[in-house]
């Protein structure tokens, strides 16, 4: 099946997905009490009264992260189709994929050097 | 797309979001009694026989609780955190065939909802949107505590994803399609033993640490650290909200388990499945072969729920260290022994 009719299924089992999920959300607000309060409206840390807001900066080795995945995540989309493909193309494919795992391997051996992946500094 | 043939999907929807759901219930039992075997006690066993009605209530329970939304929350957000996780945790085993046809009133059934070329794709894709139901609660929570462990869960699955998709290609590479359907179908030489694993030991133990990491759990169940984090992400939440959360997390344990089944473990396929009684009865065949597909999903939630109860829980920056130093790199190297294997061997 390939054609986009196959897809058809897939968006039905979405639909059952989201209806349970929309069903069971709300029915569960109207089956619970709701005795609101002040206090309890409050965010739980840990008992002690929260200091501000939460979305302040954090450290930027998360941010670094990101950024090197989405790069890296870029490059190994480039191997699925080589990788559907590879019996056909033989040793010829081989060695081009080779080289490209070359300047995969130069960017990431350069990140590592520059101290991208060390989280314990 | 015919009318009888969409009624016949609509009922495997059914019937597999239904035992999903179920599943995941009773895997919350499953866990508290296997952590009892393990620590030599005896676990839920009040609620009916052996407890089994356990579950039941806990989901009952979750139901009739009090919905807490902070004042300072998101609204619209916070509610739509679990929602999301729970719905990409449900829609991921779309693509996964669950055995062979069945011949019901004089009609082939395919036991999978739908065999799109892109499987593998497909169950990637969904993996990644579910970070977004965890990084939204955490988000719209406003407690730094969730925020934490919403943006340290996010940044450990984009990072085992890495090699998780890296240690796929060298499978690619071997099967030449995306289609889960089609990797089955190639495992079921050699009288149905010829599995993936045999070829990729290296692949296969790569993918498993990274499905751990992918479906948080320990070791890596960093995002929610009791110890540091309070309760992760979820710290906020409250009834049917934090109930999506835990199920969703099984849910997401069950289907990663019928991956590994089918890339690695030959799914359905078992031994001497190809004996000559079997193609007149298709339908013993189909039976067989989907409790031989549910055995070994059964295994692996069971090495799940083991190594969560046998191994400490790593510090982040080990965790981060062990997925770029050491499993991508492990994972190029998989890659590129399969294809020079491939090449002198002619696979």
């Amino acid at each position: 099946m390939s054609t986009s009719a196959g897809y058809i299924p897939i968006l039905l089992q979405i639909l059952v997905a989201v209806g349970f999920v929309v069903l069971a959300l709300f029915l569960s607000s109207k089956l619970g009490p709701s005795r609101k309060t002040v206090q309890k409206d409050e965010n739980f840390e840990c008992g002690i009264e929260s200091q501000g807001n939460a979305r302040y900066p954090i450290s930027v080795k998360y941010f670094l992260t990101a950024i090197l995945f989405v790069l890296f995540d870029v490059e190994v989309i480039f191997f699925y189709p080589y990788a559907v493909n590879f019996k056909d193309m033989g040793m010829e494919g081989f060695i081009a994929v080779v080289t490209f795992v070359a300047i995969f391997l130069a960017g990431f051996i350069y990140v590592w050097r520059k101290g991208a992946f060390e989280w314990d500094k | 797309m015919e009318l009888s043939l969409l009624f016949e999907k609509s009922v495997l929807i059914l019937i597999l979001t239904a035992i999903t759901l179920g599943i995941a219930t009773y895997l919350t039992y499953g866990e508290r009694k296997v952590a009892a075997f393990l620590q030599d006690r005896l676990g839920p066993n009040r609620a009916g026989i052996y407890g089994i009605f356990q579950p039941l209530a806990d989901a009952g329970k979750m139901f009739f609780k009090e919905e807490l939304i902070p004042r300072n929350a998101e609204k619209w957000l916070f509610i739509m955190g679990p929602g999301l996780a729970m719905v990409t945790a449900c829609i991921t085993s779309a693509v996964i065939p669950w055995g062979t046809d069945l011949v019901l009133f004089g009609r082939n059934i395919s036991l999978q909802v739908a065999d799109v070329d892109i499987g593998i794709l497909y169950i990637m894709g969904i993996v990644s949107v579910g970070v977004y139901g965890i990084m939204i609660g955490g988000w719209a929570s406003n407690n730094k505590y969730s925020l934490y462990g919403a943006i340290r869960a996010s940044s450990q699955m984009i990072s085992y994803e890495l090699s998780m998709g890296l240690a796929l290609i060298a499978i690619i590479m071997m099967s030449g399609s995306l289609s889960l359907r089609e990797i089955v179908d190639q495992q079921s030489g050699w009288h149905g033993m010829k599995w993936n694993i045999l070829f990729q030991p290296l692949g296969f133990i790569l993918f498993f640490t990274c499905a751990l990491a992918e479906t948080n759990r320990a070791p890596f169940d960093l995002p929610e650290c009791e110890t540091e984090l309070i309760g992760g992400y979820h710290t906020e939440y409250s009834s049917m909200k934090l109930g999506f959360y835990l199920f969703a997390e099984y849910i997401n344990m069950f289907v990663s388990s019928a991956v590994m089944s089918i890339v690695y473990l030959g799914g359905y396929n078992f031994p001497f499945m190809d004996a000559a009684w079997f193609s007149t009865h298709p339908n013993w065949l189909g039976a067989i072969s989907v409790a031989v597909m549910f055995a070994k999903v059964s295994f692996f939630i069971f090495l799940f729920m083991w190594i969560r109860w046998t191994l400490p829980r790593f510090r982040y920056d080990q965790l981060m260290h062990l997925g770029w130093k050491s499993l991508i790199p492990l994972a190029l190297i998989n890659m590129l022994l399969t294809g020079l294997g491939m090449l002198l061997w002619g696979k």
